[in-house]
């Protein structure tokens, strides 16, 4: 039984609960963080990419002892069709930087170093442990929680829900609704072991470089869906994700779209010969910037992939959910210092630190992106992947054909698939909602 | 089907589990005809949890669950199944994530 009282309770040990316990462990306040893993870390799957200067905000240093598998200097962008791949790269020396930008890392490992983090500032963490339940008063505000460990109440000011995208307890308290269907993508996840030399002799590296390749295209059989492929020191993330409402409309199952991914003749040579030694599956938040819920009320702020914010246009999760578990530490230690109670009007300064940083900014520039992505599936996903594939064809082989016949071949076989102006109305929405 | 079950299975096979014997967190509401949403998980459940039994009705097994929470998007707000996260330090435990 914990009979103290604690200045703020946070539940879950993912990016966006240890960002918001290192945050206000390190001002002084009191914290207890909860999560229900045998250690932080063992209920959270990522890709993953850790992008630094998130982290840098937090804890300067962190590359001194992190554990980071590789710095990315190349990002390959695949379509695919279903014997090919129509790819752009950029690769650059200059992300051979003093500081890198962005890493892979292994979520369980980097985990469990950020929660040592949280406990050097002060926090008391205690894992397998699941809250069951939000504590309100009379008048309706959050004072504590309730875990299946004992049934007694551990009370604090206010609670920090960073509970990931599921966000169980958020929704039976009434704080938000459970994600729709369409605002959700089901990713799986396996992780292929090879010898580091092979690593970097199959993608062309040296050292700690890595390569990230995202593809989309007919492994999504029609669906609106990425596969990727994360290089890590003596291993690969390799996965397939896509939107639910899409799965349960298609029957498909995740595991045969990943086999299928494996087996594609692009993908293929790249994991022979490798050792799995894990599968994960895991929801990522799709619906953006109109998905969001309410982040704030009485004695409570949600934070992380549990409030939605994700920027599934440019596949940026965990560093939202730093930034967002950060800022709602910082607001409220500010909250604290004045020594105001942490009433939804007072809380309402991390919504506006929130709305003032990058991840409202960039989550609003592409409202319209993932409604158009979904509504526009099949021709995204499947029908350009397909046509771009036939005009590389034309292009590339050479069979005595008039050049002429071939170039008209490919206008053809585009217009053919989808009208001219429906080539052109899609094109236009993506600008749109690109801008 | 019958193979990627066993795909399914031997995947499962890498993974660390605690299960907590006798406390499933999901339950499926008794029916007689399961719902589109619910006949799907059988193909949708990326850990093959959800199986047709012989009635037609769709049963559940979450000893191998991945705890993603696809079940719990579709048909928690139908009430077709209870969905709780598992009592503390059970279910899978990743090793990498």
């Amino acid at each position: 039984m914990i009979e103290e009282r604690f200045d703020a309770i946070v539940i879950g040990a993912g990016m966006a609960g240890n960002a918001a316990a290192h945050t206000m462990a390190a001002r002084g306040l009191k914290v207890l963080q909860l999560e229900r893993g045998e250690y932080p870390g063992s209920k959270n799957v990522q890709g993953a990419i850790l992008y630094a200067d998130m982290l840098e905000k937090i804890i300067p240093n962190f590359r001194e002892d992190a554990p980071l598998e590789r710095h990315l200097i190349e990002q390959r962008f695949w379509m695919m069709s279903d014997r090919s791949h129509t790819g752009m790269q950029h690769r650059s020396d200059d992300f051979n930087e003093e500081k890198p930008n962005r890493y892979t890392i292994i979520r369980s490992q980097f985990d469990r170093w950020f929660s040592k983090q949280v406990q050097g500032q002060g926090a008391v963490v205690i894992c397998e442990t699941t809250v069951t339940e939000l504590v309100r008063n009379s008048d309706g505000k959050v004072i504590g929680v309730r875990t299946d460990r004992d049934g007694d109440v551990i009370f604090a000011d206010v609670v920090v829900l960073a509970e990931g995208v599921s966000g169980l307890l958020g929704t039976r308290a009434g704080l938000r609704t459970t994600p729709k269907p369409d605002h959700v993508a089901l990713a799986v996840k396996e992780m292929h072991f090879l010898p580091q030399e092979t690593i970097e002799a199959r993608f062309n590296l040296r050292g700690d470089e890595g390569v990230v390749i995202e593809a989309v295209g007919s492994i999504s059989k029609g669906m609106t869906g990425m596969g990727f492929i994360y290089t890590n020191k003596e291993s690969l993330s390799l996965g397939i994700g896509c939107l639910v409402s899409d799965f349960a409309e298609k029957g498909e199952t995740p595991y045969g779209l990943l086999e299928a991914f494996k087996k594609h003749p692009s993908v293929a040579p790249l994991i022979a010969g490798s050792e799995v030694k894990e599968y994960a599956a895991h929801l990522i938040p799709e619906g953006g910037y109109k998905a969001i819920p309410e982040l704030f009320g009485d004695g409570w702020v949600v934070v992380g992939d549990a409030a939605q914010l994700n920027n599934a246009i440019h596949r940026e999760g965990s560093n939202l959910a730093m930034t967002s578990g950060r800022l709602a530490g910082q607001a409220i230690f500010q909250v604290k210092s004045r020594r105001d109670p942490m009433t939804k009007a007072n809380l309402a300064l991390y919504k506006k630190m929130i709305d003032d940083s990058f991840v409202m900014k960039d989550l609003k520039k592409y409202k319209d992106m993932p409604g158009l992505l979904h509504t526009n599936s099949k021709n995204f996903f499947l029908t350009y992947p397909e046509l771009v594939s036939k005009a590389m064809d034309n292009f590339l082989r050479v069979d005595g054909a008039p050049k002429i016949e071939k170039e008209n071949a490919s206008i053809r076989s585009f217009i053919k698939q989808r009208s001219l102006l429906g080539l052109f109305g899609d094109a236009f929405k993506l600008a749109r909602a690109w801008r | 089907m019958a193979t990627e079950i066993a795909r399914v299975e031997e995947k499962l096979y890498q993974n660390r589990y605690i299960v907590d014997a006798g406390k499933p967190h999901i339950s499926v509401e008794p029916h007689t005809t399961p719902s589109k949403n619910l006949l799907a998980m059988t193909k949708v459940c990326p850990a093959g949890c959800y199986a047709q039994n012989d009635l037609g009705q769709v049963e559940i097994t979450a000893d191998g669950c991945l705890e993603c929470g696809t079940c719990r998007i579709l048909l928690e707000p139908t009430g077709e199944i209870t969905w709780s996260y598992p009592r503390g330090g059970f279910g899978v435990l990743f090793k990498f994530g």
